[in-house]
């Protein structure tokens, strides 16, 4: 059952990160699924409850060869952060990164509402893309809500970074993995559009060189 | 769910609980939703036609108990689901039924919040195991909460007592692979025989009554001493580390899964030992003994209150002629945090203190660099209502009726996503909030006290599923009380927070099926209150009537506001206007208006551009309630009906 394809790290530690009602805990289950066929053993922390209500959402990926691990990622550990919101990454860095951690940043930005009231300033983008390269190894920024409402659904910027996230080779995922996954769990009038925002992730990392 | 015996699925520590609950040969299963516990029934209400199962959200956690110990009653394997807080509810019949016994396997699952991350509250009901003589298994990691869950219902009907499986948020809601085991074919008929002797606990009727009260109490505390044995020797407790460890930490429940990692990373596996618990009340004493005679000092690892911590101590000044004298590490001494959850991180922390090593720092320039980006890039979520939610237009009409009324009048919270209107984004009207069913009880106490000098107005409120939980009660006295009090039950039509399950308002049932419907202003008015039923999103309408209770110097009133949850299956991402903002008409900070949609109101769907000087709608967060068009002074907000 093991698979051919090593990991980079064992266990690889994984976080998606974004605002509630992205589409953040679908993302992480994706990956996991896809993981765990492999062979992998797979273990999921994910914060939601109270936190779907506008607040910061954020699911911890522990992929290995064989075992359990601890749900919660020790301090510093990540090795990649799919952010589906931008300032969500600078949130998840602060507590779990490190000077080789990797990130996948969606630069759509979901204001808090404290924004949205006047009392809080939301940073420009082109500071938001300093930052996160400053505390990264390497960093891809992708429009995927963006691509995503070409796509007919904003919520497909979940399965965009997730293409996203195969395309950058830190996980041995594939589009047959994927299709695999979708198949069994979701309605088939919607594997289609799904299938699509997977090849429009995967696309946004090759044409980023 | 159903099949697959010997094969490895990725699954929620929830799910893995409901297939341990289905390889149990389950046939009754009742809860009241409450997070981290509300997947288990979902999932089983998933299957139970094909299983040939019943599930039920009860009206409450205590009757869900009732329901699900009826059935072992009757002969019938049975489970009742909650969440901590949940236990304090069912905790009157629990004492009784622990008390007298069980006939069919009876388990009792509390899924529990450390560090409340989706609670009021970071309660614990470990204690209730001791305090009512009841055997408690706390699950490890994933397959354990399959496993476990699986033998607790063998171990009920061994003993017959009650058994309490404990979790916690970090697995119920997390995921770990899981390898299936068979499901069992046979479905017992149900029977309840009761024409033997008083205390046949077989046969007999099944009661608690003054007398022989101590007779079966001392038959429960025989259940607890076989129990204690059975744990000596119980696959569930592991031991892991040198023979003679300087440290042996002993740890329960997600807490092992900290332990090893922290371990791990400090490379001490041949310094510490770790002693895993998965029965952990009552205590095997034995295997207890063993493990503490290697070593003098001990750290004990579990959440929240030091449960374990301090029944070893106990346990360990008793033995300490037969395993010297120890010292121990944990919550009492600050070795680690007395509140919110742990992680890897205190845990390695707490041994590195102990054992006098360095700790594991990160890279320390980085660890500094992150926080001060964090600090000017990353502006705090406060929690909201979502766009569209029925919530903020009814605490709009709320908060400007207790406005204009102008007698600093306030509103007495609940429990559900509306205990979000203690924050802005409900206009900070919540000035109580405690437990289910307190506002109008807390409401009714302030109703009463004019005469000492009181002339505030109180406004209750409450969602419709603790209507039926916790209020109907505290109606009833606000009521005979003669209270001069106004309940707002804001009816979203479902159990919206945990994810929509059905309730007595609702004519469905957890297995799908139609059933009658028990109707909330029905209800009221049967009690005696004074009734009106209006649509939040009509802001004049409800502001209006609000203001007429609360003018009425008499006795109770109920306003109930119904509007579907914008989050609803019914609902989701179907909207029901297009909005967009008039940018002749919008003249932001020039109006005199103050920016009044995104300052004061507040909905995530609304912006301000202040390249354009005007407010905008965001149409990837707007929902299309179209409430925002009624708030706007100048009328630049524009609703246009969708086709």
């Amino acid at each position: 059952m093991n698979p051919a394809n090593p990991l980079q790290h064992n266990p690889y530690n994984l976080i998606i990160t974004g605002v509630g009602g992205q589409g953040n805990v679908l993302a992480s289950r994706m990956v996991g699924d896809m993981m765990s066929q492999l062979g992998y053993d797979v273990i999921i922390g994910e914060t939601f409850g109270a936190s779907q209500r506008g607040g910061s959402v954020m699911s911890h990926l522990r992929i290995t060869a064989k075992g359990v691990y601890s749900p919660q990622i020790p301090f510093g550990s990540a090795h990649m952060v799919v952010a589906l919101e931008p300032s969500e990454a600078l949130r998840v860095l602060k507590d779990y990164g490190n000077p080789h951690v990797r990130v996948i940043c969606n630069t759509r930005p979901v204001q808090p509402v404290g924004v949205i009231r006047g009392d809080l300033d939301y940073p420009d983008m082109a500071d938001l893309r300093r930052w996160v390269r400053e505390l990264s190894g390497a960093a891809w920024f992708i429009q995927a809500t963006d691509m995503a409402m070409k796509l007919g659904n904003p919520i497909l910027a979940n399965v965009i970074s997730v293409g996203a996230l195969a395309a950058t080779g830190a996980l041995p995922l594939s589009r047959d993995h994927f299709e695999n996954v979708i198949g069994r769990k979701m309605a088939a009038g919607k594997i289609e559009m799904n299938l699509q925002a997977f090849d429009a992730g995967v696309a946004m990392i090759r044409s980023a060189g | 769910m159903e099949n697959t015996p010997g094969q490895r699925h990725l699954v929620m520590g929830n799910e893995a609980i409901s297939r341990g609950i289905l390889e149990a040969g389950v046939q009754v299963a009742a809860a009241y939703p409450g997070t981290p516990s509300s997947e288990i029934i979902e999932v089983l209400s998933q299957v139970a036609a094909r299983r040939h199962m019943y599930t039920e959200w009860s009206v409450n956690e205590k009757v869900a108990l009732e329901v699900a110990a009826a059935a072992s009653f009757a002969g019938l394997r049975a489970v009742a689901v909650m969440k901590q807080v949940g236990m304090n509810v069912a905790a009157d019949f629990l004492l009784h039924v622990a008390l007298r016994g069980i006939r069919g396997g009876l388990v009792l699952i509390s899924c529990e919040d450390p560090g409340g991350l989706s609670s009021t509250n970071e309660g614990e009901s470990r204690p209730y195991a001791k305090m009512m003589e009841f055997p408690l298994l706390e699950p490890g990691d994933f397959q354990e909460a399959k496993d476990m869950t699986r033998w607790a219902f063998d171990l009920s009907e061994r003993l017959g007592s009650i058994v309490m499986v404990r979790s916690v948020t970090r697995l119920s809601h997390a995921s770990g692979n899981v390898t299936f085991g068979q499901l069992p074919e046979d479905r017992p008929t149900a029977d309840f025989n009761f024409n033997g002797a008083m205390l046949d606990p077989d046969t007999g009727p099944m009661i608690n009554l003054p007398g022989p009260v101590t007779i079966i109490h001392r038959r429960q505390q025989e259940k607890m001493a076989r129990a204690a044995a059975l744990f000596e020797t119980s696959p569930f407790n592991r031991y892991d580390g040198p023979e003679r460890p300087e440290l042996l930490v002993i740890t329960a429940s997600a807490c092992q899964l900290y332990c090893r990692e922290a371990i791990e990373i400090l490379g001490l596996e041949q310094r510490v030992g770790l002693l895993k618990l998965g029965t952990t009340w009552p205590l095997p004493i034995q295997l207890l003994q063993r493990h503490l005679a290697l070593c003098r000092r001990i750290l004990v690892v579990e959440e929240v209150l030091p449960f374990l911590e301090e029944n070893l101590q106990a346990f360990a000044a008793r033995a300490a002629a037969r395993i010297g004298i120890k010292q121990f590490f944990g919550k009492n001494d600050g070795a680690l945090p007395s509140t919110g959850e742990l992680n890897p991180d205190l845990v390695m922390a707490a041994l590195s203190r102990i054992l006098d090593i360095a700790p594991m720092g990160r890279d320390d320039a980085y660890r500094r660099r992150a926080e001060a980006i964090f600090a000017k890039g990353a502006p705090p979520r406060e929690l909201t209502f979502c766009p569209g939610c029925p919530h903020r237009a009814s605490f709009w009409g709320i908060h400007n009726a207790l406005a204009m009324d102008n007698r600093r009048g306030f509103v007495s919270g609940d429990i559900g996503c509306y205990s979000l209107a203690a924050l802005p984004c409900g206009f900070e009207s919540l000035k109580t909030l405690h437990a289910m069913g307190s506002g109008l009880g807390m409401a009714s106490g302030f109703g009463k006290l004019s005469p000492f000098g009181f002339d505030q107005p109180v406004i209750a409120v409450c969602g419709d599923s603790t209507f039926y939980h916790a209020v109907m009660p505290a109606l009833v006295n606000a009521i005979h009380n003669d209270a001069n009090v106004t309940l707002v039950v804001l009816d979203n039509s479902g159990t919206a927070m945990t994810g929509f399950q059905a309730h007595p308002g609702l004519a469905v049932n957890a297995l799908g099926e139609t059933v009658p419907t028990v109707e909330i202003p029905d209800l009221c008015r049967a009690m005696g209150a004074k009734v009106r039923v209006c649509d939040p999103f009509d802001l004049p309408v409800t502001q209006n009537t609000l203001l007429e209770m609360l003018d009425d110097p008499q006795g109770v009133n109920v306003l109930v506001l119904r509007q579907i949850c914008a989050l609803s299956p019914e609902k989701k991402g179907k909207k029901r206007y297009d909005m967009a903002v008039d940018p002749q008409i919008c003249r932001a900070d020039d109006c005199g208006c103050n920016r009044f949609c995104t300052r004061i109101f507040r909905c995530p769907g609304l912006g301000y551009d202040p390249q354009k000087g005007t407010a905008r709608i965001d149409e990837v967060i707007c929902a299309g309630c179209g409430v925002c068009a009624d708030i706007c002074p100048s009328g630049a907000i524009e609703r246009k009906q969708r086709s």
